[in-house]
């Protein structure tokens, strides 16, 4: 394998797996966040049980995403050299700000909820979880504005001495419209992730009649949560495709394997193909006619461009070249995110017309099903970057440099290969303890509400380590 | 060309100050990761030891992260002469951050002294490879390393393990754990903080001559001394000679705050020496990279002053603010756990 071929193997692996835990995380802060102020406002013990039960995992997933997090701020550098020093100026802004505006205020007031527990009035201890909350989601917007300029770059100029792209409008980077959607539908998709993991833990407990109390109360505030973070992300998502169409619609056609421009075109549910081999689309193909048009376009008869087409015009705009991502990965991968995504919302509309009925905690299939469909968000996550990344392909930055440019020019294969090893081996390990440790959590229980001698237990946090 | 006033300087200027935050917090975290074992001999003490620390380790690592997110905005091509040309090294550094931060959360969670046993060491060598490391990068980037027109690194890893550069991460790895020390008597009680007062009368003196010895060295081979580092240097030196000395009296407080200057004039002792190249060209200085060749453009780095300006001040305060909510010492009876101890100096 080539130095770039490696290299892009090695930010895939550590990226999506640093993607793992950074939903959890997110969507966890917010929703303890909430178990707590629950707590603050009503008295509850329950609801503080809930918060210092779900908090302990919460930090497990913090944990691994920080450490993750770090490889990725130092990757740039050490494995696209090329690509840093090309658009550093533009790209390394936000880096820069995230880590100033955001990681300082989630670590730091993280740590003092972990430890600040009668340190703190009540009040100020909330204050600490909110702040690590929103701190995350800052960290959130201003990372995915850096992968949004990527796509889609904006306030920009390329320097005709350096040849190299420098900004010119700070402001128009982080209201790149891309960014508008992509924000919304990945901390969505966040929150629906948090919300299907909390749900899952619950339904294990209800399904062994243990703390019926307490998860129920979990359970119905997490189907609410999901059910509404889930539908968000699909109608968010749905006008994310419209954007990209416009902004990038070589990535929409590879997303439905979509050759000929279409007017008017239909969505591929299913497709088996060869798909490098620009085939007919005869093999075989379910699909729905003017479905694409609509969801693309807004418009029944809306024309789609095709792959052809556009690959014809890029070899016209940017000169010889291949600009097609690989078609197999995109048109699965988006199928398998907005397959997931269906599949969420379906099943969280059934846990929204169990707890209608009143009957949530005691729906033996739903409560079974809860537990792998924990799976769910996190194919959904994976999918949806893999999908945006690689549809972008040939290009790093969309228009404006090819990733086989973008390359540390100095390291060798056999670098790339000692580093791709070792992250592929300790992130196993690390992510195989992590869901150990949260196995361990949950069969061990919360913290029970009565001490030994009968006293009830004042509701501290025991979260620290 | 240019003067002395220009916002590439400025920045230069920024990066150091991150860098001296960085070494000064995260500094006396490694020094207490490596020293957790040698003064912890229970699990209660070692748990002190590691609460010492807790709720402020993560925030003092951003520091690291803020100053690779700086240079990368201010400074593109050093961020990535530098980081692509210390690949392996670089790699180091991470897998011992990795190790290390997830030992925190890992290491209370089973009840065993195998699976403790192996997050102390994790901890331990986590903390080591850093401290060690950083120094060593510095002192290769001073001395000079083989760039190619395009500020490309053309050596190797091991052409990075020079004598100079050696004795860089020695200082850097001996002033973190004498800094460890200090910190953990401010932190503790008896009889770990005994235990750190012991390790700090040894390691005081030896992390003095180091700095005296790097200081020394750096000054022998520079071409031309400027103010600053002849200022810088001195300062060095007779902060940690000085350090050495309160912490033999036993006043670990000073010793802490004379320390963690050492620290800080050591890092611009750095910065001055490089002053005004961000990496040397062992080879001539033609393919030096320096604050200007390597810089942003002018908009980006008024955009990233503007943004420094407002923020490193808010960060300072809640960060200050954290160390006063936790300025007890721990260990007595659990910090979290119950209520707290009513026995103590603050630092
Ligand atoms: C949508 C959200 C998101 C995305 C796309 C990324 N991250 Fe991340 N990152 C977070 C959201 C996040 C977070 C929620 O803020 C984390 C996860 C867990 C945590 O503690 O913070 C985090 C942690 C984290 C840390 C450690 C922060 C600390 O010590 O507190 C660093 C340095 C990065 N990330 C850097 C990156 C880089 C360079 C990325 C691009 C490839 C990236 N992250 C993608
Ligand atoms: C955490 C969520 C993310 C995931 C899961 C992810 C996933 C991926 C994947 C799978 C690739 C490899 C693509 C390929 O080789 O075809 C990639 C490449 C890349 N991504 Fe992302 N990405 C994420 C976020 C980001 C962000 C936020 C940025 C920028 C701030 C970014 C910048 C890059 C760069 C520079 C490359 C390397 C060049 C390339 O191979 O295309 N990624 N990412
Ligand atoms: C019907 C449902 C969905 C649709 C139509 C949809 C649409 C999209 C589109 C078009 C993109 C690419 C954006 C771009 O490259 O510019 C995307 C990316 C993404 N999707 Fe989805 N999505 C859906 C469901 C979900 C769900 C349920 C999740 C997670 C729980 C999810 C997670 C993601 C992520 C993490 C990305 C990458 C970040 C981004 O570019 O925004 N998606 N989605």
């Amino acid at each position: 394998m080539s130095i770039v071929e490696l290299s892009r193997w090695q930010f895939a692996i550590t990226t999506v797996y640093h993607f793992l835990f950074v939903p959890v995380s997110i969507g966890m802060a917010g929703i303890v966040a909430g178990f707590q102020t629950a707590w603050y406002r009503t008295r509850n013990p329950q609801w503080m049980r809930l918060t210092r039960f779900f908090g302990k995992i919460m930090l497990l997933s913090f944990a691994v995403g920080v450490v993750t997090g770090i490889v990725q701020e130092f990757q740039f550098g050490m494995n696209w050299a090329g690509y840093s020093r090309y658009v550093g100026s533009v790209f390394g802004a936000p880096l820069a700000v995230e880590a100033l505006a955001a990681f300082f205020i989630e670590s730091t007031f993280l740590g003092i909820w972990i430890f600040g527990y009668k340190r703190l009035s009540e009040g100020w201890h909330l204050a600490t979880i909110w702040l690590a909350a929103v701190g995350s989601a800052m960290s959130a917007y201003f990372i995915l504005a850096a992968n949004s300029w990527m796509q889609h770059p904006v306030g920009y100029a390329i320097n005709p001495t350096t040849g190299r792209a420098e900004m010119t409008s700070f402001w128009k980077m982080l209201t790149n419209s891309t960014v508008f959607f992509a924000f919304p539908h990945t901390v969505l998709g966040a929150f629906a992730t948090a919300a299907f993991i909390i749900l899952g833990i619950s339904a294990w407990y209800l399904i062994r009649h243990r703390e019926i109390e307490m998860f129920k109360r979990s359970a119905k505030a997490m189907v609410a949560v999901a059910v509404l973070a889930t539908f968000a992300t699909l109608i968010v998502g749905h006008f994310n495709g419209q954007l990209m169409t416009r902004q990038e619609p070589m990535k929409m056609a590879a997303a439905e394997a979509l050759y000929d421009t279409s007017q008017p075109a239909g969505f591929s549910l299913i497709a088996v193909a060869p798909f490098e081999q620009h085939p007919p689309r005869t093999s075989f193909d379910i699909t729905i006619p003017h479905t694409l048009s609509l969801l693309a376009t807004n418009s029944w008869n809306g024309k789609v461009q095709g792959i052809n087409q556009l690959q014809a015009a890029a070899v016209a705009k940017y000169g010889p070249g291949n600009y097609e991502p690989i078609i197999g990965v995109t048109y699965w991968t988006f199928r398998l995110m907005v397959g997931a995504g269906t599949l969420m919302v379906l099943f969280m509309l059934w846990g929204v017309w169990l707890w209608w009925r009143g009957r949530l905690e005691r729906a033996k299939w739903f409560l079974k099903l809860a537990l792998p469909a924990m799976a769910l968000p996190f194919i959904a996550n994976a999918t949806g970057w893999i999908f945006t990344e690689m549809g972008r392909q040939p290009w790093v930055v969309y228009g404006l440099l090819l990733t086989q440019n973008a390359v540390s020019p100095s390291i060798t294969a056999f670098d790339v290969w000692v580093s791709i090893v070792i992250f592929t081996v300790l992130y196993g390990v690390l992510g195989a303890i992590a869901v150990w440790l949260t196995v361990r959590i949950v069969k061990t229980g919360p913290p029970p509400e009565v001490d030994e001698a009968g006293q009830t237990v004042e509701p501290n946090l025991h979260v620290a380590y | 060309m240019h003067g002395l006033w220009n916002l590439q300087t400025l920045w230069f200027v920024l990066v150091c100050v991150l860098w001296v935050g960085f070494m000064f917090l995260e500094g006396f975290d490694f020094g207490v990761g490596m020293l957790l074992q040698l003064v912890g001999k229970n699990p209660e003490e070692r748990r002190a030891v590691i609460h010492s620390i807790g709720p402020v380790w993560d925030g003092n690592e951003v520091w690291l992260l803020t100053a690779g997110g700086a240079t990368f905005a201010a400074f593109p091509n050093w961020y990535a002469s530098m980081f692509s040309g210390f690949y392996l090294a670089l790699l180091l550094v991470l897998l011992g951050l990795i190790i290390r931060g997830v030992s925190f959360e890992f290491w209370g969670k089973v009840e065993s002294s195998r699976w403790r046993g192996v997050w102390e060491w994790a901890m331990a060598v986590g903390s080591f490879l850093p401290a060690l490391l950083v120094g060593v990068a510095f002192a290769n980037i001073i001395r000079g390393v083989s760039l190619d027109v395009h500020g490309n690194y053309t050596g190797s890893f091991f052409d990075l393990l020079n004598p100079y550069a050696l004795l860089g991460g020695v200082t850097t790895l001996l002033l973190c754990i004498a800094h460890g020390a200090s910190f953990l008597q401010l932190k503790t009680f008896d009889p770990v903080r005994a235990r750190a007062a012991a390790i700090g009368r040894i390691a005081g003196p030896l992390a003095a001559l180091a700095v005296i010895g790097f200081v020394i060295w750096t000054l022998a081979d520079a071409s031309t001394i400027s103010v600053g580092l002849w200022i810088a240097a001195i300062v060095a030196m007779g902060a940690v000679a000085a350090a050495a000395g309160l912490a033999a009296v036993g006043r670990s407080g000073w010793a802490f705050i004379s320390g963690g200057l050492g620290i800080a004039a050591v890092v611009a002792t750095w910065f001055f020496a490089l002053y005004p190249n961000v990496m040397v060209d062992s080879n001539g200085s033609a393919y030096n990279l320096t604050v200007f060749n390597a810089a942003s453009n002018h908009y980006t780095l008024v955009v990233m002053t503007v943004t420094a300006l407002i923020l490193v001040p808010i960060v300072l305060i809640y960060q200050i603010w954290t160390y006063y909510v936790f300025r007890q010492r721990v260990g007595r009876s659990g910090p979290t756990e119950s209520a707290p101890p009513t026995t103590g100096a603050g630092v």
